[in-house]
């Protein structure tokens, strides 16, 4: 197979750090090549070289066996170079034909709305993408906005596309869809990179593929003659260790009980329609869901972040369906946010600050009212250490680390005061393989001390490796609760997409 | 208090001609602001456009010569501040602050240099009035639109064009694009930063244009801080009209609406009772928190507004 694309001995340095090593990567017509590799493997300093927003400081890069010189996006996409960005770069008060053309208008100095939109539709006929080319971005959803980048890129005649983390953002119908519509593209003659850390996805849909680790290439397989395990070995580096055997903990009487809750969401629709709920002592109960069928909300409720129209939520006995967030914290409940960024960290402070949030106002951290520095400092260097965070020290700026490092942050803070119930809410979501691996030890040794923990998830995996019961939500409402041992991810996946069975009390 | 008062042509004639200042100011916002740089220094563009188009007019006895200084001296400030808030992506706010403060004290301090105490000198060219012949005799419409100052028609002009620039041209969708999401705008290859520096220079030359109408049109003469905050109240008509051309006209016609009546109802009463005329000044300010707090509806500023740009990569 002829490559179209070789990039051969790349080396990338930012300042004193060096993110790529001299790494190739060739990829051939006709083929959905998956970029694999964790956090921080170079995945993304390479696809930038290649777009243009990154300047490599050595190595070639050859399309269709011409050396090529890529030094902005403009010359990327001159080389027909296309990129799927992770954050969509779409303007959303603009139409999707808008958005679609923009900067390359091919009109008049006066824009035809009409011929606009007649051009975006050829476009999606030819490669069957149905969106609106009327319709106002913003008012699309997450799976169809993903589909006007795609225009974007195709419109602009790219022959090489690059997926950057393309499903973060989507329901898994919606990851289906793009499936279908990367696969018709390899048939339509494009050549497809997929930049990933799942390797479900990389199975679905890559023919080849090139893993990367620490900057450096661990190897490059067809995907066909590959095994998951020998992948994951080559991402991470050594053999993953199996999630612990569970010992069932002794339990007594629950610790969080939730009867008859309900409540409204942001926009004042009925999110949570009667859920009852109990979690026991030295128990994980995983929610399963699709987001957005209340989970979140729910969690919001316990914490306190959101008041319940009805019902009663108790934690050790006590009503919290009406305590502030502070009140419901005293009882020891640990909290890890779905947006850790947003939610969880304050991201301009540093890792010691960011540990004290909360208990600011206690000892030893501060005495009437004023904060004891080197006590904070102390504490800071000691649970940066025992949560691995890296750097091992409190020093650093919590925005500048990477996303795993930064969940050590919250987990440090939330888990070390040996909380009774812990309520965590997709904590691994956007983590590379290493850093969930983490993520899942630290919950179960938690569990293994005697807490509660409820496990709000939507990754499947995550939900079967970890829970001892499973209750899926599906619109507002706890449709079963199914022991570990019954939960396949058939049955869940069904229960998840709405085909209720029968109650399972 | 009579109808006469309320809806004369009188009050409808200085209704425009009050509007024109504040429309010009507000049109350059929209300008700016549509690409993602505030730029309240608008109030300074006027002040210098008004002094530095009296200067010329008093130095080279030619109104066109006069209105292209004003122009240059808006754009000069304009500049100051694209520079200040794109190149060295300083904030915004402050920077227009200390230009304002800046245009004040230059002005003040070279009109007292040269024209001291008497003032500007009498009989300076001014900006013609646009007499319309074919309306002389027209009942009301020939009172309220027949002798406007040509400044009045070329404003009503520029809305009608920049609503157009905006909505309908390749130009104005990417200066949209640049205002609302400007990393995206630069993947497809859009020039950010120039598109910007057009923005900002384009408000100041509108602005400017409103400063040389209140001193070379109206006033026929200058004095000092004589914008008396019509650029701020542009600012305002801009919001208040949602950031588009049409809408800041309407909403500077509102504004100037509430100066001519402030000026009509003078010693008018009501039952007895006196209007409070200065309560009608007030008009602009409160319309705005209205239109701020969303009782008008979405009033909503594009996404990136006000937000410095910075460049990835090059790290």
């Amino acid at each position: 197979m002829p490559a179209l694309l070789e990039m051969r001995g790349i080396v990338k340095r930012f300042g004193e750090l060096t993110a790529l090593h001299g790494v190739d990567l060739v990829v051939g017509e006709h083929e959905i090549h998956a970029l694999l590799g964790e956090n921080g493997a170079g995945k993304s300093t390479l696809m930038n070289i290649l777009y243009g927003l990154y300047h490599p400081d050595a190595g070639s890069i050859t399309l269709n066996g011409q050396e090529t010189a890529i030094r902005s996006p403009r010359d990327a996409i001159a080389h027909g170079i296309g990129m799927i960005h992770q954050h969509f770069m779409l303007i959303p008060p603009l139409t999707v034909a808008e958005n679609v053309v923009l900067g390359d208008e091919r009109s008049g100095p006066i824009v035809d709305q009409r011929a606009l939109a007649r051009r975006v539709r050829e476009l999606e006929d030819r490669f069957r993408i149905a969106v609106d080319p009327d319709a106002r971005v913003e008012d699309l959803p997450l799976g169809l906005q993903q589909r006007v980048e795609i225009l974007k890129v195709l419109y602009r005649g790219s022959e090489l596309l690059i997926f950057d983390e393309p499903t973060a953002v989507l329901t898994p119908r919606e990851v289906d869809e793009l499936f279908s519509i990367v696969r018709t593209l390899r048939d339509e003659g494009k050549v497809v990179i997929f930049i990933t850390h799942k390797l479900r996805e990389v199975f679905a849909v890559t023919d080849r593929i090139t893993v990367l680790r620490g900057g450096r290439n661990a190897g490059e397989l067809v995907t066909k003659q590959s095994s998951a395990g020998e992948i994951a070995r080559l991402m991470v580096g050594r053999e993953l260790r199996p999630v612990q055997a569970r010992t069932p903990v002794p339990s007594t009487g629950p610790v969080l009980e939730i009867r008859g809750l309900e409540a409204k969401s942001d926009r004042g629709a009925q999110a949570i329609r009667g859920v009852d709920l109990e979690v026991r002592r030295g128990e994980i109960v995983g929610v399963a869901g699709v987001g957005g069928n209340g989970q979140s909300e729910l969690a919001e409720c316990i914490l306190g972040l959101r008041k319940p129209t009805a019902g009663t939520i108790t934690i050790t006995g006590a009503d919290v369906a009406h305590d502030d967030p502070k009140r419901t914290r005293a009882r020891n409940v640990a909290y890890v946010p779905e947006d850790r960024r947003a939610e969880g960290l304050v991201l301009a402070f540093t890792v010691a600050d960011n540990f004290i949030l909360g208990k600011q106002d206690d000892p030893p951290f501060s005495r009437r009212g004023v904060l004891d520095g080197p006590a904070v400092a102390r504490n800071g260097d000691r649970l940066a250490r025992d949560f691995d965070v890296r750097p091992p020290n409190g020093r650093a700026i919590v925005g500048n680390l990477s996303g795993g490092n930064q969940q050590k942050v919250v987990l440090g803070r939330e888990l070390s005061a040996e909380p009774t119930l812990i309520c965590a809410s997709q904590p691994t979501r956007g983590l590379d393989i290493g850093s969930t691996e983490y993520v899942w030890e630290r919950l179960l040794e938690q569990r293994a001390r005697g807490a509660a923990v409820l496990l709000i998830s939507s990754e499947l995996d995550e939900i079967r490796a970890l829970s001892d019961r499973i209750a899926v939500m599906f619109e507002g409402r706890i449709v079963a609760t199914l022991s570990a041992p019954e939960a396949t991810e058939e049955r869940l996946g069904l229960l998840m997409a709405g085909h209720a069975e029968m109650p399972v009390s | 208090m009579t109808i006469e008062m309320l809806l004369g042509a009188s009050v409808l004639a200085a209704t425009l001609r009050l509007a024109t200042p504040i429309a010009l100011a507000a049109l350059g916002g929209v300008v700016t602001e549509r690409g993602g740089v505030t730029n309240i220094a608008l109030e300074a563009c006027m002040l210098v456009g008004a002094f530095f188009g009296i200067v010329a007019a008093d130095r080279s006895r030619n109104i066109w010569i006069a209105l292209a200084v004003a122009l240059l001296a808006g754009l000069a400030v304009a500049a100051l501040h694209a520079y200040a808030s794109i190149t060295l992506r300083s904030d915004q706010i402050v920077s227009g602050m200390a230009l304002n403060i800046l245009a004040l004290g230059l002005t003040t301090y070279l009109d007292y240099q040269l024209y001291g105490t008497t003032g500007t000198p009498p009989d300076l060219p001014a900006l013609p009035d646009l007499q319309l012949g074919f309306l002389t005799g027209v009942p009301y419409v020939g009172d309220v639109l027949g002798a406007q100052n040509s400044v009045v028609w070329l404003m009503l002009l520029l809305v009608l064009v920049l609503q157009v620039f905006l909505f309908r041209t390749v130009i104005g969708l990417r200066l949209r694009a640049v205002g609302e999401h400007p990393r995206a705008a630069e993947t497809v290859g859009i020039r950010v930063r120039r598109v910007r520096y057009a923005a900002v220079l384009a408000s100041g030359a509108l602005a400017a244009i409103g400063g040389a109408y209140l001193s070379l049109g109206v006033a026929h003469s200058f004095t000092d801080g004589m914008t008396g905050g019509r650029g701020f109240i542009g600012l305002a008509a801009m919001i208040f009209g949602r950031w588009t051309p049409v809408g800041a006209l309407a909403a500077s016609l509102i504004f100037g609406y509430g100066n001519a009546l402030s000026t009509s109802l003078q010693g008018a009463t009501i039952g007895g009772a006196r209007v409070p005329v200065q309560l009608l000044g007030t008009l602009p300010y409160i319309l705005t928190i209205f239109a701020v707090a969303g009782f008008v509806g979405r009033s909503r500023p594009p996404a990136a507004d006000g937000v410095p740009y910075e460049t990835e990569g090059h790290a």
